[in-house]
């Protein structure tokens, strides 16, 4: 099960490495992880996705609440929180491409963050599942190089 | 307000922290440490090996329940204590570890004696710090004493640049710490106290499993009380051991793969266990998806990570032991265990715990029951890791907490004598006694030197059998006997005990072995006992790992 939880820490030095160190010694699996400051910079947010069964989730979970710089760990129920992650995507643009990532733009309502000479770089944002099969559209242009953030979510109440 | 040197706040802060002994060693990322500690109230102890120092510190706070404070200088100084603050980090040791770093404008450059310690250490502590300017200095010694001694209990690491220490700023005593992320919860949830009595009260086979946290928590007689008035038989881990004593007659000793019969055997079939301050070691359990296949599992520990770590259990109680244990005494009723306790004590017959001994050689259990006879039970036993270790857990007949000091978690050779020296600073008055092999002395032997110099008073057994005897056992027992780099020459010990001022004395013949422990125990100072024991003598009972902790080797005729 694909869990998505939800960390407030301490916006200290180390605290990723720490974090993540902690994930590597004890080989849970990250899906991804996204970390950024808070609108209070004394805090930073990670979402990390973690798969797991329920026993390793609580695991993941206790072992992150116990790392003093952690503030909360929330383990975000299905159905109760908003995610989105965020891809940027360079794809030809020319001659015989134009029409199918025109049409590719249009159906998944896709923003073009810029265009250089014979390519265009979009900028997709979504669920997990939308973005994927935003790239799986893509592919058929040939992606030509593409970046995306981890996942990041927030609890609806 | 007058403006100090951070190496003044240091030494201040541990002075409020009531520090009374530090050991360490001394470099040049310190210098300005040691220039203020050169006339401080504060007694060092100069190791003779950072790692000495780390186990020093970790062996004092394991005798005492205080924090052990160790210094070392950055780099390799640094990187030398790693092993100790891993010790103390298995075993849940409070200790604070200060190392000096080099200054902050080289960090990163790769700069003479440079390490990236916070980094290195970062697994290995509870928590640490890399102090970048000497006004969180202050701040940074009260929160480490006081994560590294409240909790779960661990060392804390300071990594300290030496321009921080020779900075001038205003010292300002915080009067509490602040750590939004750090909670500990000591009183248990009381509807799952309730649940936990209504269990106990149900239940016809139960077991106390009890472990190191009941010792940092200060619970045995908490653990004494609950199982008198239950009629529970208790087992301890190797941590535990003199949490309950040996001689009462709901003592299982202790379990695992070299635990007693009986006590695995009432593990196996237990209705109930009620695990206190331990955590399921694989020491402990052997082949987790046989462990005890009847029982229901109640876990009390002060940390949640420790609980549905290796077994689910049944119920968990997150909590300070000694406080749930009392709350718990208050409200639960007695099961009847009186059959259980029949069929205990048939175990206790059948598997009783014994070797063969033998006229003509010293067998090292032998050795240990003497000790143990001799010192009355009441000795501070400290131990290295092996053979030595497993034997002196099961012959010495332990009486309190706090009187075996013994790496378990992360096992450590060389951790006995300078264990030892640390528990022989903090508990002047206790008789101190290192059990060691031949293999395991050699790791530190160089702290003879400074217990010498400081007129500590340790005294040391050598099981000597010539071989790095656990290894060998199994290469015996598993690897058809090729001794594979096992068999191990060692220098002369009563002559090394010499050189370095000690005393020293060999035993070849068992006869010497009584007068020998009786000499070593009346003279004043250090002492090497050099007892030359069967060379293959195994520890027994074994469970083989990765086998149900019932099926043991029993080795005995």
């Amino acid at each position: 099960m694909r869990h998505v939880i939800s960390v407030l820490v301490e916006n200290k030095f180390g605290v990723l490495a720490k974090i993540a160190g902690l994930f590597s010694a004890r080989g849970y699996n990250i899906e991804s992880l996204a970390v950024g400051e808070t609108d209070d910079p004394r805090f930073s947010r990670m979402t990390v996705v973690v798969p797991g069964d329920d026993r390793i989730i609580d695991q993941v979970k206790r072992q992150l609440a116990k790392v003093i710089e952690v503030i909360e760990v929330k383990d975000l129920a299905s159905g109760n929180y908003v995610e989105r992650d965020l891809v940027l995507i360079k794809v030809p643009y020319i001659d015989s491409t134009k029409r199918k990532v025109d049409e590719i733009i249009d159906r998944f309502h896709l923003t073009i963050a810029d265009i250089v000479e014979d390519s265009v770089i979009l900028q997709i944002v979504g669920e997990e599942s939308f973005v994927e099969s935003a790239i799986e559209e893509l592919k058929q242009v040939g992606i030509k190089e593409m970046v995306r953030t981890g996942t990041i979510a927030l609890e609806k109440d | 307000m007058p403006k100090m040197k951070g190496a003044q706040i240091l030494v201040d802060a541990l002075l409020r922290e009531r520090v009374e002994y530090i050991f360490g060693y001394p470099g040049g990322a310190v210098l300005p440490t040691f220039d203020v500690l050169y006339d401080a109230p504060i007694k060092f102890i100069l190791a003779r090996h950072e790692q000495g120092a780390a186990h020093a510190a970790d062996g004092y706070a394991r005798a005492t329940g205080r924090v052990g404070v160790c210094i070392a200088t950055s780099g390799p100084g640094a990187t030398n204590l790693v092993t100790g603050i891993a010790t103390a980090y298995m075993d849940s040791i409070p200790m604070v570890a200060i190392t000096g770093q080099v200054k902050t404008s080289l960090i990163g450059n790769d700069a003479f004696q440079e390490a990236d310690v916070t980094g290195i250490t970062r697994p290995i502590t509870k928590h640490n710090y890399l102090v970048k300017d000497a006004r969180d200095l202050a701040r940074v010694i009260k929160e480490a004493f006081y994560i590294a001694s409240t909790g779960r209990p661990g060392p804390v690491l300071i990594d300290l640049p030496v321009d921080v220490q020779i900075q001038e700023v205003e010292f300002e005593w915080p009067d509490r710490v602040d750590l939004p992320g750090y909670l500990v919860q000591s009183e248990p949830h009381p509807a799952q106290v309730k649940q936990a009595s209504m269990m106990i009260s149900e239940s016809k086979r139960p077991v106390l499993y009890v472990g190191g946290g009941v010792v940092s928590s200060g619970a045995a007689n908490e653990v004494r009380k609950l199982a008198h008035k239950c009629q529970i038989p208790v087992t301890t881990t190797l941590m535990a051991l003199g949490v309950f004593p040996s001689d009462d007659s709901l003592s299982l000793g202790m379990l695992g793969m070299h635990g007693t019969g009986y006590a695995n055997h009432a593990i196996m079939e237990a209705d109930l266990i009620i695990a206190v301050g331990a955590r399921f070691d694989d020491r402990v359990t052997g082949r987790l998806d046989t462990f005890a296949p009847y029982a229901r599992v109640i876990h009390i520990d002060i940390d949640p990570t420790s609980i549905s770590k290796n077994i689910p259990v049944d119920l968990e109680i997150v909590g300070d032991a000694k406080v749930v244990l009392q709350r718990l005494i208050e409200i639960v009723e007695k099961p009847d265990t009186e059959e259980w306790l029949e069929q205990i004590d048939i175990w206790k017959k059948r598997f009783r715990l014994t070797y063969k001994d033998d006229p003509n050689v010293i067998k090292p259990q032998y050795v240990i029951e003497k000790i143990s006879e001799l010192t009355n039970g009441e000795a501070i036993i400290s131990t290295e890791v092996g053979q030595n270790q497993m034997w002196a857990a099961q012959y010495y007949n332990f009486k309190y907490p706090r009187q075996f000091i013994t790496s378990g978690g992360l096992g450590t050779m060389g951790f006995g004598l300078p264990a030892a020296i640390g528990a022989k600073v903090g508990c002047p008055d206790k008789v101190v006694i290192d059990i060691a092999g031949d293999g395991s002395i050699q790791m530190n032997i160089q702290e003879l030197m400074t217990a010498v110099e400081n007129g500590i008073d340790v005294k040391i057994a050598i099981l000597n059998n010539s071989y790095l005897g656990m290894v060998r056992q199994w290469q015996e027992l598993f690897y058809r006997r090729r001794y594979s780099a096992t068999p191990i020459k060692s220098p002369d010990f009563v002559k090394l005990a010499e050189a370095y001022g000690a005393k020293g004395m060999r035993v070849v013949r068992k006869e010497d072995v009584v007068p020998t422990i009786e000499e070593a125990l009346r003279t004043p100072g250090v002492v090497v006992m050099d007892f030359i024991v069967a060379p293959e003598e195994n520890v027994f009972p074994m469970v083989p790992a990765g086998e149900a902790i019932n099926k043991m080797i029993m080795g005995m005729a």
